[in-house]
Parts: C-alpha cells; sequence; structure tokens
C-alpha cells in the first residue's frame, strides 16, 4: 500500500469510526429512545406523565368516596360507573363499607407514593436538576431508567391489587397492625407493591445525592445552587434514609401474612370471637415506629421540592434576589435533619409515657422554626418587588399562606393534650391536605406552567392557566376548610357514613354535601388545566429559549428545549449565584449564573 | 507516598493478613465467652464489645475506610446518628408506658 | 460528552462517582438492617421470656460459617490488591475463592435452615426464630446479590481489565465495599442471634 492510500484509509476508517459514535448518539431507535430512555429528560417527562395520571386515578377515587359520605347509603347516580365497580362492591349501585375502606386506603397511598412523590422528585427533580447544575445527565443514566421502571411496575402492582379477592389493600395508607395482617389478600399485593416504590426511590436518591455533590459544573458552589437543587438534595437524603427502615417493617409484615410469625401480632389476639392460632409476643407499636419513622420524613419529601420550585418562581418573578438565601439553605438542611427525631408525635396515643412524650413533642416544636422561616423568607422576598403575575407565580403565591394553614394547625397536633382531642378526627385531615393539596400540589402546577416552555419551547395558555387557577383555589378550600370544623366538632376520620350515625357530629354533617360539591367542583376546575396541557403542545405560543428571563443555567444556557443530548452546546461555567437579579448598574435586570464579571 | 504505588500495596496486603488474624482470633474468643453463659447483660456487653472491634477491623482496613475521604465520613456520620435514633427511641417507648 | 469523574476522582471531593454512590447505598443499608435490630431489641425487651440462642442454634456451624465469610473477605480485598499490582492472574484466583467462600456460606445456611425444618422449628414458632429466619434470609439474599456481582466480575465483566483496567479496578473496590459490608453484617448477626 502507498504512503496515500495508507493515509486515505486511516481517514476512512477515522471517519467510520466518527459515524459509528455518532449513530451511537443519534440513531438510537424509537424504544431506546423514549421506553427505554437513559436521557434525563426523557425519564423526567415518563415520571411527570405517570405520575400526573396516578394523581388523577387517585383524585378520582376520592371523588367517589365523597358521594358516600355526602349521602351515606344512597344509590350512586351513575350507573356505568357503579357497574364498573362491580356488584361485590357496590350492590345496587350502593357502596359498601368495604369497598370505601379500600378506596380510602388507595387513594392515600396512590396519592403520596404515586403521585406527588414521583412528580416532585422523578419528574421535576429529573428534568431540572442536570440543566440547572450544568450536565450533561444524572450520574448514573442507567439507574436512572432502571428507577422509573421500578417505579412503574410498583404503581401497576398497586393497581392488579384492585383484582385481588377481597379487593384491594383495606387498612389505611399507614397499614396499621394487627388489622393489616388480618386483612385479605390486597394487603400482600400492597406491601410488594411498595417494596417495588421503595427500591425505586432508593436508587433514584441515590443518583441525585452523586449528581448534585460531583456533577456540579465549574463555578457552581453549594452556596451558589439553585435552592431548588438544596430541596432536592435533602429530600435525597431524607429518601434514602428513612426509605429503609419502612422497607424492613414491609418484610415483616410479609412474613407475618405469609409465612405465619407474630412480628405485630400481640399474645391473645381475639379475631371475630375467635382466638387467633399464632404464637403471638409480637408487638403492633413496633410496625407505627417503623412505619413513622419513614413517613414523618415523608412529609417533608412532599413540601421540600414543592418549597424548591415555589422559591425559583418567587424570584424569577419578582425580580429581585431571594430575602435570605442562607437562611432558606440552611433551615432546610436542619428541616430534613430534625424530621428524624420527631415521628412519634403520630404516636401520642399509643400509651406513650410522659418522658417520650415530651421529647417527642420538644423536637415537634422545634421542626416547625425552620419551616416558619423557609415561609417567612419567601414572604419577605415580595416585598418591594415588581411581581410579574403570571399563572406559576398565582399557584407559587397562592402555595404560601395554604401552606401558613396546614403548617400552624400542625401545632396544636404536635402538643399532646389538644392531640388527645384532635388525634384521628377530620382535623388532622385538614392539616396535612392543607399542606400537600393546596400546599404541594399547587406548588406542582406552579412548577408545569414554569417548566413547560422549557420542556415543550411552547408556553401554556394564560387565559386557561388563570381560569384554573382561580376555581381550584376556590373550590380547594370549600373542600378542606370544614374538615377544620368537623374535626374540632370531634368527627372521627375514615368513618364510612361520615359520621351520620354519631350524635356529636350531628351539628357539623351538613359540611358533608358541601365539601363533596367542592370536590367535584375541583375535578372540574383542572379541565382547563388538562385542555390547557395538551392543546398546548402543537398550538401554544413558541417562546424564546429563556422565556422568563430567569438567571439559573436551565433557562439561561440551553435551547428550549434543551439539546437531546449532552444539554448544553457548550459546556457553561458559573461566575455568581442564583439569583442576580435587579443588579445594581448592570444592563438588564437579570445576570445569568453564566455571565463572568462583576456586573 | 502515593497510596496506590506497588510499595504501598503490598505494605496493605500485610495488613489485610494481620486482620484476618485479628479477626480470627477475636471469633474464637466470642465463642469462648459464650460458653461461660454469663449473665445476659454481661454476655450483651461483651458480645457487642468484640463485634464492633471486628467490624471497625472490617471497615477500616479491608473497606480502607481509615483512610477515606471527608465527604464519605460526613455521610456515615449522619448515617450512624440516625442509626442510633432509630435503635434507641422505639424500645425508650416500650420502656416508658403510660401505666405501670 | 461524557458523564465526568465516571474513573478518575472529581478533586474537590477526592472520590469517584460510583465509590461515592456504593456508600450512599451502604448507607442505606446501614438503616435496613438497623431497624431490623432495633424490631430485635424491642421484641425482646417486650417478650416474658427469650431462648438462649446457643439453646436452639447451632453455634458450631454458625462459628464455621463467620470463619468463611471473614476468609472470603480477605480474598475479596486480595484480588483488588491484586490489580492494583497489576497481577490479573492472582485477581481470578482470589475473587474465584470469594466466590466459593459465598457458595460454601450458603450450603451451610440451607443446611442449617433444613435441619431446623428437620425438627419443626418454623418462623412461626416462636418470635425467636421468626427474627432469625427473617434476618439470616435477607442477610442470605445479600449474599446471594454478593455472588451475582462477583461472578460477573470474575467472568464475562473482568473483559474490561484489557480495555479499561482503571475502571475495572474501581469496580471491584466498589463491589468490594458491598461485599466486606454484608461481612460486616454476619459479624453482628453471629453473636446476637447464635451466643446470646
Ligand atoms: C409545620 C409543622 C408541622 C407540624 C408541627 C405537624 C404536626 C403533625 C402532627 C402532630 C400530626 C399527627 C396528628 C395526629 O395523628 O393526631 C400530623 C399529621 C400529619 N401531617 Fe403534619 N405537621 C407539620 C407539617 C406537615 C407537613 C409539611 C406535611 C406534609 C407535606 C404534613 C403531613 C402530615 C400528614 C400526612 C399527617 C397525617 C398522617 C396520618 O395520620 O395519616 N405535616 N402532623
Ligand atoms: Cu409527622
Amino acid at each position: 500500500m502507498g504512503q496515500k492510500e495508507k493515509s486515505a484509509h486511516v481517514v476512512t476508517s477515522a471517519k467510520k469510526e466518527h459515524d459509528k459514535h455518532e449513530s451511537e448518539h443519534h440513531e438510537l431507535g424509537f424504544v431506546r429512545k423514549y421506553i427505554f430512555s437513559q436521557d434525563h429528560k426523557v425519564i423526567g417527562i415518563q415520571y411527570g406523565i405517570t405520575s400526573l395520571l396516578f394523581l388523577l386515578f387517585g383524585f378520582s377515587l376520592m371523588m367517589i368516596m365523597r358521594w358516600q359520605l355526602a349521602y351515606p347509603g344512597q344509590e350512586f347516580p351513575w350507573k356505568w360507573l357503579a357497574d364498573f365497580m362491580g356488584q361485590a362492591n357496590m350492590p345496587g349501585g350502593i357502596m359498601l363499607p368495604e369497598f370505601y375502606n379500600q378506596l380510602g386506603a388507595m387513594h392515600g397511598t396512590i396519592m403520596v407514593f404515586l403521585g406527588v412523590v414521583p412528580l416532585a422528585v422523578g419528574a421535576f427533580g429529573n428534568y431540572v436538576v442536570p440543566l440547572q447544575i450544568g450536565t450533561i445527565d444524572m450520574a448514573f443514566p442507567k439507574l436512572n431508567m432502571t428507577s422509573y421502571w421500578v417505579y412503574f411496575l410498583g404503581g401497576v402492582t398497586m393497581l392488579v391489587s384492585f383484582a385481588m379477592p377481597g379487593g384491594a389493600a383495606n387498612s389505611g395508607w399507614t397499614s396499621y397492625a394487627p388489622l393489616s395482617v388480618i386483612a385479605t389478600t390486597g394487603q400482600t399485593v400492597w406491601l410488594i407493591g411498595m417494596v417495588f416504590l421503595i427500591t425505586s426511590s432508593l436508587l433514584g436518591s441515590i443518583n441525585f445525592i452523586v449528581t448534585i455533590i460531583q456533577l456540579r459544573v465549574k463555578g457552581l458552589t453549594f452556596m451558589r445552587l439553585p435552592f431548588f437543587v438544596w430541596a432536592q438534595f435533602v429530600t435525597s437524603f431524607l429518601l434514602l434514609l428513612a426509605f429503609p427502615p419502612l422497607e424492613a417493617a414491609g418484610v415483616l409484615q410479609l412474613m407475618d401474612r405469609l409465612a405465619g410469625t407474630s412480628f405485630f401480632l400481640p399474645s391473645g389476639l381475639v379475631v371475630s370471637g375467635q382466638p387467633l392460632a399464632v404464637s403471638g409476643g409480637g408487638s403492633p407499636l413496633l410496625w407505627q415506629h417503623l412505619f413513622w419513622f419513614l413517613a414523618h420524613p415523608e412529609v417533608y419529601v412532599l413540601i421540600l421540592p414543592a418549597m424548591g420550585i415555589v422559591a425559583e418562581i418567587i424570584a424569577n418573578n419578582t425580580r429581585k434576589p431571594l430575602w435570605g438565601y442562607k437562611s432558606l439553605v440552611y433551615s432546610a438542611i436542619f428541616l430534613g435533619f430534625m424530621s428524624f427525631i420527631v415521628w412519634a408525635h403520630h404516636m401520642f396515643l399509643t400509651g406513650m409515657g410522659t418522658t417520650i412524650s415530651t421529647f417527642f413533642q420538644t423536637t415537634t416544636m422545634i421542626i416547625s422554626i425552620p419551616s416558619v422561616i423557609i415561609l417567612t423568607a419567601l414572604l419577605l422576598s415580595l416585598w418591594g418587588g415588581s411581581i410579574r403575575f403570571t399563572t406559576p407565580m398565582l399557584f407559587a403565591l397562592a402555595f404560601l399562606p395554604m401552606f401558613a394553614i396546614g403548617g400552624l394547625t400542625g401545632l396544636p397536633l404536635g402538643l399532646a393534650p389538644p392531640d388527645i382531642h384532635l388525634h384521628d378526627t377530620y382535623y388532622v385531615i385538614g392539616h396535612f391536605h392543607y399542606v400537600v393539596a393546596p400546599g404541594t400540589i399547587f406548588a406542582l402546577f406552579a412548577g408545569i406552567y414554569f417548566w413547560y416552555p422549557k420542556v415543550t419551547g411552547r408556553k401554556m395558555n394564560e387565559l386557561l392557566g388563570k381560569i384554573h387557577f382561580w376555581t381550584s383555589l376556590v373550590f380547594i378550600n370549600g373542600v378542606f376548610m370544614p374538615m377544620f370544623i368537623q374535626g374540632l366538632a370531634g368527627v372521627s376520620r375514615r368513618l364510612y357514613d361520615g359520621g351520620a350515625q354519631y350524635a356529636h357530629a350531628q351539628g357539623v354533617l351538613q359540611w358533608n354535601e358541601f365539601m363533596s360539591t367542592s370536590a367535584w367542583l375541583l375535578g372540574l376546575a383542572q379541565i382547563p388545566f388538562v385542555i390547557n396541557f395538551f392543546w398546548s403542545i402543537r398550538k401554544g405560543k413558541k417562546v424564546e429559549a429563556n422565556h422568563w428571563d430567569a438567571t439559573t443555567l436551565d433557562w439561561a444556557c440551553t435551547t428550549s428545549p434543551p439539546l437531546a443530548h449532552g444539554n448544553f452546546k457548550v459546556v457553561p461555567e458559573v461566575h455568581r449565584g442564583p439569583y442576580d437579579y435587579s443588579h445594581q448598574g448592570a444592563q438588564s435586570d437579570f445576570l445569568p449564573q453564566n455571565q463572568p464579571g462583576e456586573a | 507516598m502515593d497510596a496506590s504505588s506497588p510499595e504501598a500495596i503490598k505494605k496493605q496486603v500485610r495488613s489485610y493478613i494481620v486482620v484476618f488474624v485479628a479477626l480470627m482470633g477475636l471469633t474464637i474468643v466470642t465463642v469462648a465467652v459464650s460458653t461461660f453463659h454469663l449473665s445476659v447483660a454481661a454476655a450483651v456487653i461483651i458480645a457487642l464489645a468484640v463485634a464492633i472491634v471486628k467490624a471497625s477491623l472490617v471497615a477500616g482496613v479491608f473497606m480502607h475506610l481509615i483512610s477515606e475521604k471527608k465527604l464519605i465520613y460526613a455521610t456515615l456520620a449522619l448515617t450512624a446518628i440516625f442509626f442510633i435514633v432509630l435503635m434507641i427511641l422505639p424500645t425508650s417507648h416500650q420502656l416508658d408506658p403510660i401505666v405501670q | 460528552m461524557e458523564i465526568p469523574y465516571t474513573i478518575h476522582p472529581r478533586p474537590d471531593t477526592g472520590v469517584y462517582n460510583a465509590k461515592l454512590g456504593v456508600w450512599l447505598f451502604l448507607a442505606s443499608e446501614v438503616m435496613l438492617f438497623g431497624a431490623l435490630f432495633s424490631s430485635y431489641v424491642l421484641l425482646r425487651i417486650g417478650s416474658d421470656s427469650w431462648p438462649h440462642g446457643y439453646s436452639i442454634l447451632d453455634w458450631k456451624i454458625a462459628t464455621f460459617n463467620t470463619v468463611v465469610l471473614i476468609s472470603s473477605s480477605v480474598t475479596m480485598v486480595m484480588s483488588w490488591a491484586s490489580l492494583m499490582l497489576k497481577d490479573f492472574k492472582k485477581y481470578k484466583l482470589y475473587m474465584g475463592l470469594t466466590i466459593l467462600c459465598a457458595f460454601i456460606f450458603l450450603a451451610v445456611k440451607a443446611f442449617e435452615y433444613n435441619t431446623k425444618f428437620g425438627h419443626h422449628l418454623y418462623p412461626s414458632t416462636n418470635t425467636f426464630l421468626a427474627i432469625y429466619f427473617t434476618i439470616t434470609g435477607l442477610h442470605g439474599l445479600h449474599v446471594i446479590g454478593g455472588i451475582f456481582v462477583n461472578s460477573y466480575l470474575w467472568g464475562p465483566g473482568s473483559k474490561m481489565w484489557k480495555t479499561q483496567p482503571e475502571r475495572f479496578t474501581n469496580r471491584v473496590e466498589v463491589a468490594g465495599l458491598y461485599w466486606h459490608f454484608v461481612d460486616l453484617v454476619w459479624i453482628f448477626l453471629f453473636p446476637v442471634l447464635y451466643l446470646l
């Protein structure tokens, strides 16, 4: 071979290599690209769509329950739906108590573990965190894909449980023993589903922590991270360290149900007049401890990402730096830490002595301090801003008072004396729904309206958005505010007839119909959102890359949507904090994080 | 000295052998102590003490924790705190019932 | 563009991605087994009577298994050291021994379970046996997981030594961390279940 030929050969083979490389990156088949994708953006969207569907499903279960609560024992008005749920559950269109219990347990489980958390962490975290820290993907893309599919499997498992003999799990989302141990087969399926969901969360949280610690781009120190990233970071630690004990508890409960052990069954248990043939010697409280060891941190998993979203949107729409960025960060860390030592405030009525009860009351009062600091900082951030009342901003603004109501009503629950009266009443339901529904879910809506242009390159319609916001705000308060009234009157939660049989409930029963109607109207209020969501994918107004004039890397230095591979045309470098708005003497009112120089 | 140089590794290998011998010795110790059938409290304390020493050897030498990075230490410290919480609080509830 | 720090440590943290990842995983494992130990303590303190482990279980056979598992930990770390010394043959040998030990451990465990079942001792018999079977069973699952990982690194996965030796050495190190953890759990399980 002559010299020339040889070099030509080298060139072609190099080109071939190059092509091969290209095709590896760009010509992924449909399956690798959209189904078993390893790209954080696609996985984020997968999480988003799946979790929104589960939210809708969980919400529907609740709307069905609300019929029974408003009109106990009356025939369901939509015959086709009653038929769909089956004669075994709704004979003659009338809901059986057993079925009500299934709906309740599955509503809670689905909303928390399949709806809100996957949307807040799986979808928003996956899509936004790598962009905000300026990296091309999560640290472990394959693991990321696995997390999603294990979550999906968990979801399917939960759905399948409805088809079990005796139906789905019916012992509440808390699955308290011994009730749950002697419950129908649906509970076993629930436990298996939970094991999947926990595994998925664990894999996901490892991925997030490693990504945030290791893949931050040059110049992006911890104190320059957007608050949203901080929120996801703390959240991941909660998931990582709080979920395993529930996994252990799940395994123990499975053993109780399948292998006949008595981890949660005390000696001398009598069921339906018959002594239960087990060895006994277990402890029902053990379940509660292991459950709440997870489930209290879990409530901060529900709220922290929401706070992160709200912080981003508030800074962006007030066009000024967040007030007290550092206090926000330290509060979030402290909140995360403390959330591991307050859990037994859910157990004041389990025969807890005064020493332990004092301990948990004290830690609970302490943990409310960082919550209040975060809320205050966000509120003060509004001061003196020239606020843009966009749809995402409206949702973010509404988050503040709604979360405040939810948080403040938690304080009496955290003190044992009032909790003796309030425990297991509708007041508790009101409390936590204010935090998760008009709180977290509003923040998630805010996030959807805010990042929609990033994901699709188009904007959602403002008018429909505003209709969605105002109607939702009114009706959601109509659903949850009366719960405080009922709860203070002593009406228990989880009652199949909404309290109709109880003398002390008679004075507040009329609220049931009001709440149910509000809930159904709230359902209708979501229609503008659904229309807007799908319509805007094709028809929404096209917007430029940094539509909101934001400073963080996700907006400032990628296209909308970001490049399919690598996110960034050039790897950015960070020169300033996350919210450099209205910088004195600067040319524009915002300085992106990757902009060099003083001004 | 570069921790990954052949000399350093060879030195480490020697420490692995030493630790191996120590672990075997400690295993014999726990088993031997248990044959005395001491009171439960004493037996628990001794068994746990030996186990902790063994575990530290494994973690420190085999898992190279003696010379790890701060980041790993911080993670493990956090975990250790919550581990202790998890070990202590549930049982304290059991030991502090409202009716004596 | 590639994901950074998959092989070399990030300068300011001093670790590569997988190492941090596996330590985080182990942190969650600590909480998993922590919850089980905590359950053990709570149930034991709450019970009227609790058997001595040695009166029900066979501590001799468990001592043997302890020796086996500790040995496998040593061979595991030796396999990593062999790679650091660029001695692939030794690596194969030590890794093979590690896997062998894991199989011996499982075989002994299976024999133990079988004997118990033969004497009509089941998880449902009493709380002590319930704990014993559950925790050792879960630990056994971890051993099986380790066998899968280590066998992959011994067999098909070891091809990487030729193309990316550093990355392969990292993988063995990370697998080792997991394997030592499995050993570490046993170090506590053994006295707690068999000797107290
Ligand atoms: C701000 C401070 C907070 C305090 C002091 C607090 C206190 C409490 C207490 C003491 C209970 C138990 C009441 C009982 O069962 O008798 C409770 C229940 C609950 N809280 Fe909170 N909470 C706070 C914030 C939150 C947040 C941010 C969330 C969620 C995002 C949340 C979600 C829940 C849930 C889901 C329950 C009920 C669980 C159940 O029994 O089904 N809480 N809260
Ligand atoms: Cu709580």
